[in-house]
């Protein structure tokens, strides 16, 4: 029996959707802070890779639709899919915590997209290498603004360091699943559209080694438990809380302009 | 293009679109304007905004039928902005962008060269957050005249 999902549409589909929803679960965490950051800079800061995440993945699910071929447009994968429906990691889900942990959520995110784009950048695909060249130039902003706020609270007060250490620490459980592969993936990355997601690791270790060494922080430890399953649809609790936030004006008034 | 000249950026009001880059290409297919634009930052909400003014602009113009698409590649770069809108811009009291947008290595200090401050030429000046008003800009200040600046990122 084949399995529809080996079709090569129906995976790419799927792996933009993964990469689409990714930014936008990000994205809309990230928005929670605006208004209440720690100081006017970090909420203008977050506000503004919020609204590129946000403008990513609208590129992103815009040509996901348009692979799917139903017609479906950005607004519609966006705001009328269930959690369950929805491909991004458990790591940009997880609640913002203290301002150490939405920089380490982000450090952690950041470092994996560097490698990631990068090399999404060169894709066979040329619509989603184009769109990643444009991302790419973005993320190496964000990377820059989460890993000097990992040095900075790291090698700031015993409190800061204690605090970015152990919000590390608490988000480490959802870092390995950003390098597993599946189906979907090697038959993409056979046809060159896409790298595999374990070729990425050493960069994302060399890049974290190198900041973390700087923060004076630990990298967490290797044997943790580690949490996998999010690109099936397996999400943490907090996905669902957050898209009913996200799509409860579109889904009452479906349509609705202004 | 003249008709775009007059096209203006509506979070930086003393530039164009052409002036700043956005607008990559403009042609005939029969009786149909078919203008390219490309998003500053990705997140940039001037775009719609930007992509309405030009299709009213031509249309006070005389040329009825405009489509504007939205193009990705080459990604928008500073580097596009000359130098005549780059004194402007610093006319209008924002920093331009530095000459190249040589992709700056990943570096864990930004330890960039400083921008010169629009106001008093200093060189005295320092970054106060990557991070500005709209995308494109970041927040300085002058330690020579004490006047906060905005400096229109090299990206």
């Amino acid at each position: 029996m084949t399995n529809p999902l080996l079709m090569k549409e129906s995976a790419l589909f799927d792996y933009l959707l993964r990469l689409g929803d990714d930014r936008l679960v990000l994205g809309h965490r990230l928005s929670e802070w605006c208004g209440h950051a720690p100081i006017l800079e970090e909420d203008i800061a977050l506000a503004n890779i919020a609204l590129d995440c946000v403008g990513h993945a609208s590129m992103l699910l815009k040509l996901a639709g348009q692979v799917e071929g139903r017609r479906r447009t950005e607004d519609d994968l966006a705001y009328f899919r269930e959690a369950i429906a929805f491909r991004n990691v458990k790591l940009v889900e997880q609640p913002n915590g203290d301002f150490a942990r939405t920089i380490a959520r982000q450090f952690l995110f950041d470092a994996y997209s560097l490698p990631l784009y990068e090399e999404l950048a060169s894709s066979s695909h040329p619509v989603l290498a184009a769109i990643s060249a444009k991302i790419l130039k973005e993320v190496r902003y964000h990377w820059r603004h989460s890993s000097e706020w990992v040095c900075r609270l790291g090698d700031g007060t015993q409190e800061s360091h204690a605090r970015m250490q152990s919000a590390l620490d608490e988000l480490w459980t959802f870092t390995a699943e950003l390098f597993e592969s599946d189906d979907i993936e090697s038959l993409l990355h056979k046809a060159g559209v896409v790298p595999l997601g374990s070729s990425l690791k050493p960069r994302w270790d060399e890049l974290l080694r190198r900041v973390l060494s700087t923060a004076t922080l630990t990298v967490p430890t290797a044997n943790q438990f580690m949490l996998g399953g999010s690109r099936q649809g397996r999400h943490s609790e907090h996905l669902g809380h957050i898209l009913s936030e996200m799509q409860i004006l579109a889904r009452s008034y479906p349509g609705a302009s202004w | 293009m003249q008709i775009l000249e007059g096209v203006k950026d509506p979070e930086v009001p003393v530039l164009s679109v052409v002036e700043l880059g956005v607008v990559r290409n403009v042609a005939f297919e029969k009786e149909q304007v078919v203008i390219q634009i490309t998003p500053t930052y990705s997140g940039c909400p001037a775009l719609k905004v930007m992509q309405d003014e030009i299709v009213s602009a031509l249309k006070e113009n005389g040329f009825p039928d405009v489509r504007v698409d939205i193009v990705y590649a080459p990604a928008w770069t500073t580097d596009w902005i000359g130098d005549a809108a780059r004194e402007k811009l610093r006319r209008y009291g924002i920093a331009p962008p530095q000459a190249n947008a040589a992709d700056e290595i990943v570096n864990i200090s930004s330890g960039s060269r400083p921008v010169p401050c629009p106001m008093c030429n200093s060189l005295d000046t320092q970054v106060q957050s990557q991070f500005g008003s709209t995308a494109c800009k970041a927040l300085h200040l002058c330690r020579s005249c004490k006047q906060p600046f905005e400096h229109f990122k090299v990206f």
